[in-house]
């Protein structure tokens, strides 16, 4: 029998997941609506910034938000206080949200009639690193209490976002965490990344998040993407 | 786990290059896999196994060569390896990174088919 031949190629493998936040990217675009999501482990404190963020935003601009837990809609009850519109999205045993759930919910949403739309994912420092939500700006959080080594622990969650929040910066002394040494962390595992430190509570960092939000903190560096 | 659903796709891309340069028998798909891709090899081939089932490819195998990650450093103005994955970190002087240039990724680089 003959050697085999080898036939040489260059394909890149998009993910199906990666082909549906592709077209939702585009659907986000052609409305104009800015579209940001939130990662963290569970805990960290998504929804409540959520909560003040939609609450600041909501009287200014059309906001909108969904948000993914396993179950429950506690989440959509608390953010639908701000007045925005709100929808849950419950997965069931499915530990991250992928495109298609989004686009699943969005259901008959008229998006250009929103500027800003968050999605806030069940909160998993794995899973989300892998799912493109076809999101223009991906703020990961972690909070003080969590310790300055939660990013070198997950590295790829942080390397795929664009924005990194440290909450509860107000715990920050009582929980004895070295920010300086959890913000190395990050820049080591995304260099480049923009850092904003925030209390929910005490609204300390809260007006530069809002202006981020609304004004887009261009990341300093782009991230390659997979 | 999501290694499936990327076996699932690696198998449909590998059957649309077989039959696009008129590949007979696939015995093997040779892949570039960048440590920064958060695709975990030995859950691929697994994973590749099954997905491959009852498929023109099954039977055949997965190779992966896996690629280090290289970042730009800003400091020594050169592209270097990491000190320690999954620390971005210049190698030569410790600097983080200023963006990577390679390590994430996913593609199918040949095929090798029957004579």
């Amino acid at each position: 029998m003959s050697e085999p031949r080898m036939v040489e190629v260059r394909r890149k493998i998009m993910k199906e997941n990666d082909l549906n936040a592709r077209a939702l990217r585009e659907r986000f675009a052609r409305a104009g609506v800015r579209v940001i999501s939130l990662v963290s482990s569970p805990g960290a404190g998504k929804t409540t910034l959520l909560e003040h963020l939609l609450s600041r935003l909501h009287p200014n601009y059309r906001v909108a938000a969904l948000v993914g837990d396993l179950a429950t809609e506690n989440d959509a009850a608390r953010l639908a206080r701000s007045g925005a519109p709100v929808r849950q999205i419950t997965t069931g045993t499915v530990c991250h949200l992928d495109a298609s759930m989004v686009e699943r919910t969005l259901g008959d949403w008229r998006l250009d009639e929103f500027d800003l739309l968050f999605i806030e994912n069940v909160g998993n420092l794995v899973c989300p690193a892998s799912f493109d939500l076809g999101e223009d700006l991906r703020l990961v959080l972690v909070s003080t209490p969590e310790g300055e080594d939660k990013p070198l622990k997950y590295p790829t969650i942080f390397n795929t976002a664009d924005v990194a929040i440290i909450t509860k910066l107000d715990l920050a002394v009582a929980t004895g965490v070295d920010l300086q040494a959890l913000k190395r962390n990050i820049e080591c595992v995304r260099p480049g990344i923009c850092i904003q430190e925030v209390s929910a509570r005490t609204g300390e960092g809260m007006q530069a998040l809002h202006q981020l939000v609304v004004s887009g903190c261009k990341p300093k560096v782009l991230n390659a993407a997979p | 786990m999501h290694e499936l659903s990327i076996a699932l796709s690696i198998v449909d891309g590998a059957l649309e290059e077989a039959a696009r340069h008129g590949a007979g028998q696939v015995q093997a798909v040779h892949l570039r896999l960048g440590r920064l891709s958060g695709i975990d090899k030995e859950a691929l081939l697994f994973s590749y196994a099954i997905a491959s089932e009852n498929t023109p490819l099954a039977k055949s195998r997965l190779v992966i060569e896996e690629v280090d990650v290289v970042i730009l450093c800003p400091s020594c103005r050169a592209e270097r390896s990491v000190s320690s994955f999954p620390l971005l970190c210049c190698s030569e002087c410790g600097s983080p990174g200023e963006r990577v240039v390679r390590g994430n990724e996913l593609e199918i680089t040949a095929l090798e088919v029957a004579a």
